[in-house]
């Protein structure tokens, strides 16, 4: 929030799955340290906005620039540039044949060479930032899903990278799971890393969000900070997408 | 028992299967069957060759497969082809696998050109059969490079079993799951680490029970090289029979040879699998 340079820069993007057009006309920057929640109905092209970043899905068009190195397909800094941003996904993705900490070590060892042990002590640190020390040796098969999806924010730590992308961390979760991942995803707000966040878990947004965005069909809708954002936005789409989930 | 089992399901009484078929299936009937057939197969072939006047001389086979001399024991000709035919099959497999994988990895490596040529070899070596193969690189590809009958039918053998192992390969890549791709990109991986230490490590288990099949494949096959005349089991074989007229004994002999070899390395194979499972 002190710094206000961009660190994630989109400028008229375009994105098209074949002929069906993904990401219409997107223009948003992301500052250092800022924490932005991204919400919006099923299909609005929030996955695909986040997968764009770390270069999971290429643009087709307008100019994408992350940590002041431009993002495009085929680009050679593409391997470098994601150490430097880490993923959680929906479904987890730890690596199964791999115990707990080697799924937090692999990353640092073979990526970022760095030396086995130094990196397991980087990951027990870590384990213990996401208050699960003690299933180090576990392989992911054997964890609870609030567990595996806690490793998985501390497989992302570990690269100790500057950007964190959350696509939707939470909705694979049983109910009584999601709030042990949320809590850690507020402390980690709370260490003033720069955080991307697709979630329809407003309790969390309104706690860190710096900046709250909305999409619809592919659209940049509506961004606001969230004070008004949830009492005031601009457009009707928004609010009634915002009545509608809060109902609940 | 799909039947029987529905109509249980709409109160009417379980039909059991009549008595008849459950005589027949016990374990105990099921061996005396299966004892009585190969025992009627053994018999009409001594029968067919009795009528022939087949003149029996099972007590010379065993100095094809060992001796026990002034020298000390020896192996026997027959044993110095299966050898031969084991360190062929072996020396195949690994070619085999290393090209498979190759191939497998040009197929799946988006490259427009890299899957034609992946797509175009496994047509080509698909629709030739493997006899036509053996010729080709004996008499055709043998001369032109300058290699000998032995080099030319581990060639042969590897480049045809590689197109069988590429698909195993190509199919085990794909049973995993997308997930894993994008877990390994993000955390900064090149495409070799994430085939070395995310891809390939969890596609063995698809792979496995399938290539144990084809290993059993390759060691059966091998046998064809025989029509280029290397020495192995096989041709061996043939050289006594044409010395000796034991066709009858040395035909069973081989057979009962490959059957044992094959069925040791299928122990082993479940012993393996059984392994990575449980570790898994
Ligand atoms: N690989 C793909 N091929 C074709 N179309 C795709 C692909 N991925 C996404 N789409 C389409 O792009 C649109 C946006 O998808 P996206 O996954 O970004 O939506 P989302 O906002 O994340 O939705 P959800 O809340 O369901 O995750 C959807 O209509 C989807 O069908
Ligand atoms: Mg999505």
């Amino acid at each position: 929030m002190s710094n206000t340079l961009p660190i994630i820069k989109f400028e008229s993007v375009d994105k098209f799955y074949g002929n069906f057009q993904a990401l219409k006309d997107i223009t948003i920057s992301v500052n250092a340290g800022e924490r932005m929640v991204i919400c919006g109905p099923s299909g609005s092209g929030k996955s695909t906005l986040i997968r764009c970043i770390n270069g999971l899905e290429n643009h087709n068009a307008g100019k994408l620039t992350v940590d002041g190195i431009e993002v495009f397909e085929g680009s050679k800094d593409i391997i470098r540039l994601r150490q430097e941003i880490g993923m959680v996904f929906q479904q987890f993705n730890l690596f199964p044949h791999l115990t707990v900490l080697e799924n937090l070590t692999i990353g640092p060892i073979k990526v970022r060479k760095i030396p086995k042990s130094e990196a397991e002590i980087m990951a027990r640190k870590y384990l213990e930032r996401v208050h699960i020390p003690e299933q180090a040796e576990k392989y992911p098969a054997e964890l609870s899903g609030g567990q595996q999806q806690r490793v998985a924010i501390a497989r992302s730590l570990c690269m100790e990278s500057k950007i964190l992308l959350f696509d939707e961390p939470t909705s694979a979760l049983d109910p009584e799971m999601i709030n042990e991942v949320l809590d850690v995803m507020v402390e980690l707000a709370d260490t003033g890393m720069t955080m991307v966040c697709v979630t329809h878990e407003m309790g969390f947004a309104r706690k860190v969000a710096d900046t709250m965005v909305f999409m619809d069909e592919g659209k940049i809708i509506e961004v606001a900070p969230p004070e008004k954002f949830f009492s005031n936005p601009d457009s009707d789409r928004c609010r009634e997408f915002l009545e509608q989930i809060l109902e609940h | 028992m799909e039947a029987s089992g529905s109509m249980s399901m709409k109160g009417l009484p379980v039909r059991r299967p009549p008595a008849i078929n459950r005589f027949f299936s016990s374990t105990p009937v099921s061996i005396v069957i299966y004892l009585l057939i190969v025992a009627s197969i053994l018999y009409s072939s001594f029968r067919g060759a009795q009528s022939m006047g087949y003149n029996w001389q099972w007590y010379q086979i065993p100095k094809y497969i060992y001796s026990y001399t002034d020298d000390g024991f020896q192996f026997g000709e027959l044993m110095f082809g299966l050898w031969t035919t084991i360190t062929l099959s072996f020396s195949a497999l690994i070619l085999a696998m290393l090209f498979g994988l190759l191939v497998a990895l040009l197929r799946l490596s988006g490259l427009v050109i890299g899957t034609k040529v992946a797509i175009c070899f496994l047509e080509f070596v698909r629709n030739i059969p493997l006899l036509v193969l053996v010729y080709l690189f004996y008499y055709v590809l043998g001369p032109v490079f300058k290699y000998d009958r032995y080099t030319a039918s581990i060639l042969c053998l590897a480049v045809y079993h590689s197109a069988l192992i590429s698909e195993i390969l190509r199919a085990g890549i794909n049973a995993v799951a997308q997930g894993q791709w994008e877990a390994a990109k993000s955390i900064g991986m090149s495409k070799a680490q994430m085939y070395r230490y995310i891809i390939l490590p969890q596609s063995i288990r698809f792979m496995l029970p399938p290539m144990t099949g084809e290993v059993v494949h390759m060691v059966k096959s091998s046998a064809i090289v025989s029509v280029i005349a290397v020495a192995e089991l096989t041709t061996l074989g043939q050289n006594i029979i044409s010395d000796t007229y034991m066709a009858f004994e040395i035909w069973f002999t081989i057979a009962v040879i490959y059957m044992v070899v094959i069925m040791i390395l299928s122990i082993g194979a479940s012993q393996v699998e059984r392994r990575y499972t449980v570790t898994n």
